[in-house]
């Protein structure tokens, strides 16, 4: 009846995730109260839960990233305290566990940390930026969140519920396979990234349909933000590389489910397969996270140095070609298995290539603030940050590219080093600047300086105290996933490395404080004008939050920089419009497809965890049969009247107008 | 304060040489909708194209177990690519009776196309209980591993397929040639040729090269 589901999943004997559990569950359960006693349910469902507005959803796959970041962040304190500690004696962790957490920390972060924060910025922006009004399938947009919702559901769910993979995040068999990992955590793991990986594949046929199918008027090609390639680069990515992932899960799930023999030891199965193929996926991956976060910094360095941005065609130029040579070095994660010293130096070299443009791009930003008039508000210093540490992973990463020196660093603490050094540096510095300077676009008022600037250099140095050390360890032999060891030469370097993560977590101590400081000073931070930075691209245009519809009307650009130019056009007619025309605006109407498609998604990830097969035919049919029923719906959209669209108008334009006439008088 | 921007920075794209076709604004729904369908099939394409990688690599993994010249019966092959090729047509005219809202057509075309759906998944079926039944199951080697699941992953496409087109029957049963049925329909047809086009690839790489191994 319920399959391999007892009371034995329940981990009574292992106190530490038990409490963990315990406590999330009290305080989900609180929230939960709260939310239903005070009368907030109605609002959270037609406001938030059901809305298809792509700024909300941006904002809820913020929220699932932030929450997220906290796991992969408790997950990283752990092991950081474990390898400190573990110096000839087995540390506070069983091992069984620890494979767990360091398991659970790379998938979280990636999948359900880094993924859904440049998902959700792209989301908030991109419409924006491009002058329209909702991404290209809005209802499918709030399915591919509720998805990969599910999926860190699922993940979490795993802490109190049976096991996680204790594989490595990328689950190689044979190690994965039933006869090495019996238990259900690789389930959970493949389950959980099929259910969201669905989710991202939707994320991404959406935005890239967005950006080239509904660009406003006179948005051309190389009119367009930065932003807005990056996204279009990192979501092409998307559509040609998850369905790898997608292919090679199920190749794993099928051997572990059907005896299937894909990637075993017996009966030709091939492992290396597995390699290419998780790879294949996996190092485009890396690209889909950071190409976003390079157009954060486009953006925000050349709003914070006022100028336009430097060599904007090269940086077009840059993005498509990272975009493409992404694809071509896979192979570069296992230089060491025998592939070969000519497919291995091809691989070198194209790895090695990949720099050119990346070079190209921190150039470009340099030359953007030469000579500007710099302003280091938060969202500059964290992109500031990005360039120095960046450089510094960059050119780690080409060390690792050069194939007889991978011959010594694979597998060490040194690469576990570079590739934080670029995943935090590059994709999570992005996600933070994204975060403060779109902050107060997305709720009206800015995020608290002071506060900010502290988070920032916290989270700056504390990443250096913390990883350096790594790189040394890992020069000095150590490898990676070690869950305890020997050598006394290493450990100093341990225990400077958890000193830097205490210093990396007041960093994020003082983001949540900035957050709550900010919100109780709200008034005092209120965004009037709709452009707090005095920003150059069309997001800035309209009021902060702005309406549901965006714009009254659809903006035509006439060139890059879009909101500068017309700015700097309406200073000479002081923003004088002569009585526009408003027109009724047809809007999507909200709709629970994508969270009641989650919730069937949820029990039927679940089912087939714990090989409840009842269970995963009634998901399934409810599944197909909550996209009938939305198929089978007379309208979709409602019209907001042209009387409403100029009330709300008005407002901003008149907050505009008193500037522009203050600016005047100064 | 922010409104001290520079002027000098107005006058239209200064990098643009030669003429400037300006972007008209966003495109129709019907546009856009075959544009984001487009880009799942070719992600599904992608998709398939590693099960064909596998078996490419899978394919001389024998185990001591069958080979594929072995196995394959090339009749069985012949009728199933006759049917599947023959519904693109018969989709294609139920597409064009959906254009000219033309019910009888479309309901004759659908009817057709599902029927010939059918009966390539019965013998795709009949061909894998048949092997099944003989010991040669997808766990008896990698090789028919790598088989069965790419042939099944077509025959699950066409199965769903399948589904949908009664799908769409039913809503323009209920709804009529509505646009935004229209639309779904278009989608359908765009996903039923895509599935012909991938058979040919299996057929091609799995049925022809294999029987000629």
């Amino acid at each position: 009846m319920l399959g391999k589901l007892d009371w034995s999943a329940i981990p009574f004997d292992q106190p530490i995730p038990l409490i963990a559990g315990g406590i999330v569950l009290v305080a989900i359960l609180g929230v939960l109260t709260w939310v239903v006693v005070k009368g907030h349910l109605p609002y959270l469902w037609s406001e938030w839960i059901t809305s298809v507005d792509h700024k909300r959803i941006g904002v809820m796959y913020i929220l699932l990233a932030s929450v997220m970041l906290l796991r992969g962040g408790s997950d990283a304190i752990m092991m950081r305290i474990q390898q400190a500690v573990a110096y000839q004696s087995q540390g506070y962790l069983p091992p069984e566990h620890y494979n767990q957490i360091f398991s659970a920390h790379g998938t979280i972060m990636i999948f359900f940390v880094a993924m859904p924060f440049v998902i959700g910025l792209m989301n908030l922006i991109v419409p924006l930026q491009l002058g329209v009004r909702d991404v290209a399938f809005p209802t499918l947009n709030s399915v591919g969140f509720w998805l990969t919702a599910t999926g860190a559901l699922l993940v979490n769910l795993s802490l109190v519920v049976g096991e996680f993979a204790r594989t490595g995040w990328l689950a190689f068999p044979p190690l994965s396979e039933l006869s090495y990992s019996p238990g259900v955590g690789v389930d959970y793991y493949a389950w959980s990234l099929q259910i969201s990986g669905v989710g991202t594949l939707v994320a991404g046929i959406n935005l890239v349909t967005t950006v080239l199918k509904l660009r406003t008027k006179g948005m051309n090609y190389l009119r367009m933000p930065m932003f807005c390639w990056t996204t279009l680069a990192s979501n092409l990515l998307i559509v040609a590389a998850f369905p790898i992932l997608t292919a090679t899960l199920a190749m794993l799930l099928l051997d572990r489910y059907l005896g299937f023999h894909f990637f075993t030891n017996e009966a030709g199965g091939n492992v290396m397969m597995f390699m290419n193929l998780i790879w294949a996926w996996g190092h485009p991956e890396v690209y889909i996270l950071v190409l976003p976060a390079f157009g954060i910094f486009s953006e925000v360095v050349s709003t914070f140095s006022g100028k336009a941005l430097f060599g904007y065609r090269s940086m077009v130029l840059a993005t498509m070609a990272i975009c493409v040579i992404s694809f071509m070095v896979w192979l570069h994660h296992f230089f060491t298995m025998g592939a070969g010293p000519d497919v291995n130096a091809i691989f070198g070299i194209a790895s090695m290539i990949i720099a050119v443009p990346t070079g190209v791009k921190i150039y470009n930003w340099l030359f953007t603030m030469y000579g500007g008039r710099i302003r280091f508000a938060t969202p500059m210093l964290w992109a500031v940050g990005f360039m120095v540490t960046f450089i510094v992973g960059g050119l780690t990463g080409v060390l690792l590219a050069v194939p007889p020196a991978d011959f010594m660093l694979h597998n060490s603490m040194f690469l576990v080093a570079h590739f934080h050094n670029v995943i935090i540096g590059g994709v999570l510095f992005g996600a933070f600047a994204g975060f403060e300077y779109w902050f107060p676009k997305a709720f009206g008022f800015r995020l608290d300086e002071r506060w900010g600037k502290l988070a920032f250099w916290f989270t700056f140095l504390g990443f250096f105290i913390t990883f350096v050390p790594l790189y040394i360890a890992g020069m000095l032999g150590m490898t990676r996933r070690m869950q305890h060891y020997d050598v006394a030469a290493w450990r100093p370097w341990m225990i400077v490395a958890a000193i830097g993560m205490a210093v990396l977590t007041i960093g994020v101590i003082c983001q949540i404080v900035q957050i709550v400081v900010s919100i109780r000073n709200r008034e005092a931070l209120r965004d009037r004008t709709g452009d707090p930075w005095d920003g150059r691209s069309l997001e800035w245009a309209t009021s902060s939050p702005p309406p549901v519809f965006n714009f009254a009307f659809s903006p035509d650009v006439r060139g890059e920089d879009a909101y500068w130019d017309m700015k700097a056009r309406a200073q000479q007619q002081s923003l004088e419009r002569d009585r526009p025309e408003y027109q009724d605006i047809e809007m999507p109407r909200n709709s629970p497809t994508g969270f009641v498609c989650a919730f069937f998604a949820t029990i039927m990830g679940f089912a087939l965890i714990w090989h409840i097969w009842w269970m995963v035919i009634l998901g399934g049919l409810g599944a197909w049969a909550t996209f009938v029923v939305f198929a089978w719906r007379d309208h979709d959209e409602y019209v907001i009247p042209a009387g409403e669209v100029a009330a709300i108008d008005r407002v901003n334009l008149e907050e505009r107008r008193n500037l522009v006439s203050m600016a005047g008088a100064v | 304060m922010a409104m001290t921007a520079a002027a000098g920075h107005a006058h239209a794209d200064p990098h643009h040489i030669g003429v400037v076709i300006e972007h008209p604004g966003p495109a129709s729904k019907r546009i856009v909708t075959a544009y984001g369908f487009w880009i799942f099939l070719l992600s599904d394409i992608v998709m398939f194209s590693c099960f064909f990688a596998a078996y490419a690599v899978l394919s001389g993994q024998t185990a001591g177990g069958p080979k594929g010249s072995e196995i394959f019966e090339q009749g069985n092959v012949a009728i199933e690519t006759v049917c599947l090729l023959l519904s693109s047509f018969t989709c294609g005219m139920a597409s064009i009776a959906a254009d000219v809202r033309n019910r009888f057509w479309f309901y004759l075309g659908m009817t057709v196309t599902c029927v010939l759906g059918l009966i390539f998944l019965v013998i795709e079926f009949r061909e894998f209980a048949d092997l099944v039944a003989r010991g040669y199951g997808p766990s008896r080697s990698a090789f028919l591993t790598a088989f069965f699941s790419l042939v099944g992953c077509h025959g699950l496409h066409v199965s769903a397929g399948v589904l949908w087109l009664l799908t769409m029957m039913a809503q323009v049963f209920a709804k009529g040639f509505r646009a935004d049925v229209l639309r779904r329909m278009m989608c359908f047809a765009l996903f039923w040729h895509a599935l012909d086009i991938v058979w040919v690839g299996v057929f091609s790489v799995v049925y022809l090269l294999g029987s000629a191994a």
